[in-house]
């Protein structure tokens, strides 16, 4: 029976449908941090002395830093010296094509519904998978090589293209940018690397699975993409996380880099481990991405459709540098039982006849906090700006709340800077309209959120948009009776 | 098919409906007209099984089943339509998708297979002819920016579409031309069936010269208080309800 709003307000748990640990023999560093901890990394991924070096500055950085705390979010602080910050997979050999990778990690990935070789015959995505902290196995890799296109992990990289990685690492999000990513330049352990050459349309969607594996390791992953002049490529990123009853962390950067003309379409669906409905366990996810549109005409996209992790604290951000570069930022951000998201974007319009696009939606159920944080920037020279910022919140219930911040800065008065808001209810009404259709609530709900979401949703490759409107429809699971 | 004895139902301790009986039988159509606020619509909602109201007694029976004890979409299920008085907006949810999902979710209900894509629009160019509604507007979000015609035409199409046993039209023909009375009268037509009934609440005699009535029974303060044939209607047309309080006062 449909108790209308009253239940609205019930929460009955839902299940976290990834919760499951492999049993993948790994190979890890101690407890801690310190300066020998990344020696250990370091040396575990054979860098070079720069790269070393680099790390070390990152950490020395790191130490003078403080945790954020302007966010609208709160948790217990984190014990940094009580994480493993590497933990790889033990793999004994390289390997030369995914027939070959070790059998439980490739039922792992059955589990989460990614079989790497079904996407690589069927829908033509070249899936760069990280488990815990290594990449254990790029595909399609020979196909893109033909083009010119490199897409390998970014530890492969900092081998093989050594120059690339010198010139862009760090030149988008500087190591001291903030606490998080200056950790995260300390110590990454693997992540994704991405060079399109000039002109080149990248006949696929590139596609990484993070996961966290091991118990107590972070997760720090981190991915430049780099898109010459003329260029384009569409990037997808999916998470998922083990059930457990620790908070793990997670703290990636990733950074991407546009050219004249080019054009970089980012997408993500995040799914990492929300903990259960008393808010124990799930994932702490801060992370930093940002991108320049560095040359004219450029284009930067990020699309992301958030529903995991315990505490989120992420801005996806466009620095429109060239003139007439574009950037965007779609996102849905759902939240349910006890967690919170504190999330949105900056836009840096720089160039002259800049152009930026914000699309938030936000829902929020149970007794969670869901806040939008929107930064528009608009320098002196950055002549004829525009900006258009829409910022919906859906909420489902009334012990949860929707925040929206939004902060503009304009210092050149031929700007146009639009931000609309608008906060709405799941209708008891609406609930019972799709009732009489013979919906039942738990259906309704989905409809009506995926209704609400759509216009984020659109800008998702198909393969990616149909799974992430079930993982809405997941999230929300018992969040209305 | 439906038998209702003595129901009583309200709102928040208010007493609306007080004593109602009605039997509708397969093939039948029925009318119920009344003065505003005498309780058609929360008749409409009690049967549809909104949960505001609380029916505080009496019974229905429909195709066998009691009917009060059904979930609304079980109800649904069953073959119970209503066309709601006012139907609700959805943004982001297009006709089409939301008729896609109540379709096999009947269709579910039912014990039937799910019709994929291909027997879907085959279904919905059928029934978009037959009640005459745009192909555009069933793409666009539900009832968001729609007339008030253009709604009561989507609450017809559904109709059409889920092929009720029992079709309940709340003042489908408030807000509409006579054109548009026209065209909605000729899709409820459509569906009329030996098998299937029709329950009309209406205001105004004019929709029932399009959808001819079996019985015509008057609503008035929570019971019926008259009941007749489709001349009813007409006299009630001539008189208005003035008659009712006296009628009431002598009763
Ligand atoms: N949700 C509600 N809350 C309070 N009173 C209501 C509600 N719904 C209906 N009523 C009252 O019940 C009576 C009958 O209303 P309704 O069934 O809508 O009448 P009708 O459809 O015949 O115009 C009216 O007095 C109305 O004010
Ligand atoms: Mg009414």
């Amino acid at each position: 029976m449909n108790d209308g709003l009253s239940t609205i307000e019930q929460q009955i748990t839902s299940d976290y449908k990834y919760g499951f640990t492999s049993n993948l023999e790994a190979d890890q560093a101690p407890k801690g941090l310190n300066e020998d901890i990344i020696r250990f990394i370091s040396g575990r991924k054979k860098e070079p002395e720069w790269m070393l070096e680099w790390r070390l500055k990152a950490y020395r950085n790191w130490l003078k830093m403080e945790v954020p705390d302007w966010a609208n979010i709160k948790y217990p602080a984190v014990d940094f010296q009580d994480i493993i910050y590497y933990s790889a997979p033990k793999q004994s050999k390289k390997l030369n094509s995914l027939d070959e990778i070790d059998p439980e990690l490739r039922r792992t990935f059955e589990k989460l519904g990614i079989s790497l070789d079904e996407q690589k015959r069927l829908s033509g995505v070249a899936v760069d998978a990280v488990i815990d902290s290594v990449s254990v196995a790029t595909t399609f890799r020979e196909q893109l090589g033909e083009l010119g296109i490199i897409f390998c992990s970014i530890s492969e990289a900092i081998q093989e293209h050594p120059e690339l990685i010198k010139k862009y690492i760090g030149s988008v999000v500087p190591m001291t940018d903030n606490f998080y990513a200056a950790l995260n330049s300390a110590v990454f352990t693997d992540g994704s690397f991405c060079y399109i050459p000039k002109g080149v349309r990248c006949p696929m969607e590139l596609s990484t699975y993070f996961r966290i594996n091991a118990e107590n390791t972070g997760q720090f992953e981190r991915t430049l993409i780099v898109a010459e002049e003329g260029s384009y490529v569409s990037y997808l990123e999916g998470c998922t996380a083990p059930m457990r009853d620790e908070n793990q962390l997670h703290a990636a950067v990733v950074e991407l880099v546009a050219m004249d003309h080019a054009e970089i379409k980012y997408s993500t669906v995040q799914n990492w481990y929300p903990g259960d409905k008393e808010g124990k366990g799930g994932i702490y996810n801060f992370v930093t991405k940002r991108g320049i549109c560095a040359g004219v005409h450029s284009k930067i996209s990020w699309t992301q459709v958030e529903t995991g992790s315990a505490v989120t604290w992420k801005y996806p951000s466009c620095i429109l540098k060239g003139d007439h570069s574009i950037g965007e930022f779609y996102s849905v951000a759902v939240t349910n039982h006890h967690q919170q998201a504190d999330t949105g974007t900056k836009m840096i319009h720089l160039g002259k006849n800049t152009r930026s696009r914000i699309v938030s939606k936000g829902i929020s159920a149970g007794v969670s906090h869901n806040s939008y944080r929107g930064l528009v920037s608009v320098a002196k020279n950055a002549s004829n700006a525009r900006n258009f910022s829409q910022c919906d919140s859906l909420l489902l219930g009334d012990r949860c709340g929707a925040h929206t911040f939004p902060y503009i800065e304009v210092k050149n008065n031929t700007a146009q800077v639009e931000h609309e808001a608008t906060t709405s209810k799941i209708g008891e009404d609406q609930i019972f309209y799709c009732n009489q259709r013979g919906i039942d609530t738990e259906t309704a709900v989905a409809l009506i959120v995926n209704g609400f979401a759509k216009e984020v949703m659109n800008q998702l490759p198909m393969e990616f948009a149909v799974e992430a409107q079930k993982l809405l429809a997941i999230t929300l699971e018992g969040s209305v009776g | 098919m439906l038998q209702i004895k003595d129901l009583q139902a309200g709102i928040e301790g208010k007493e609306i409906l007080k004593g109602i009986n009605l039997t509708i039988q397969p093939g039948e159509v029925h009318a119920i007209m009344g003065p505003n606020g005498s309780g058609k619509s929360t008749l409409a909602s009690v049967l549809a099984g909104r949960s505001d109201y609380e029916v505080t007694g009496g019974s229905v029976e429909f195709l066998g089943k009691d009917l009060l004890d059904l979930s609304p979409e079980a109800r649904a299920g069953e073959g119970l339509f209503l066309a709601f008085q006012y139907p609700v907006e959805i943004p982001g949810l297009s006709t089409i998708n939301f008729m896609k999902t109540a379709v096999n979710e009947v269709r579910k209900y039912r014990g039937q297979e799910a019709l994929d894509a291909a027997e879907f629009l085959k279904l919905m160019k059928e029934k978009m002819n037959l009640v005459n509604i745009d192909k555009n507007l069933l793409t666009r979000s539900l009832n968001e920016g729609f007339s008030g015609g253009e709604k009561k035409r989507n609450e017809v199409f559904q109709m059409a579409m889920l092929e009720p046993r029992l079709a309940i039209l709340d003042e489908t023909d408030s807000g509409l031309d006579i054109d548009a009375i026209r065209i909605a009268a000729a899709g409820v037509n459509a569906v009329r069936s030996k098998e299937n009934a029709t329950l009309v609440i209406t205001h105004y005699q004019r929709l029932l010269d399009y959808i001819v009535p079996d019985f015509v029974h008057v609503l008035y303060n929570g019971r019926i208080v008259k009941s007749g044939g489709k001349e009813l209607a007409l006299e009630l047309e001539e008189t208005g309800y003035s008659f009712l309080k006296n009628e009431m006062n002598i009763a």
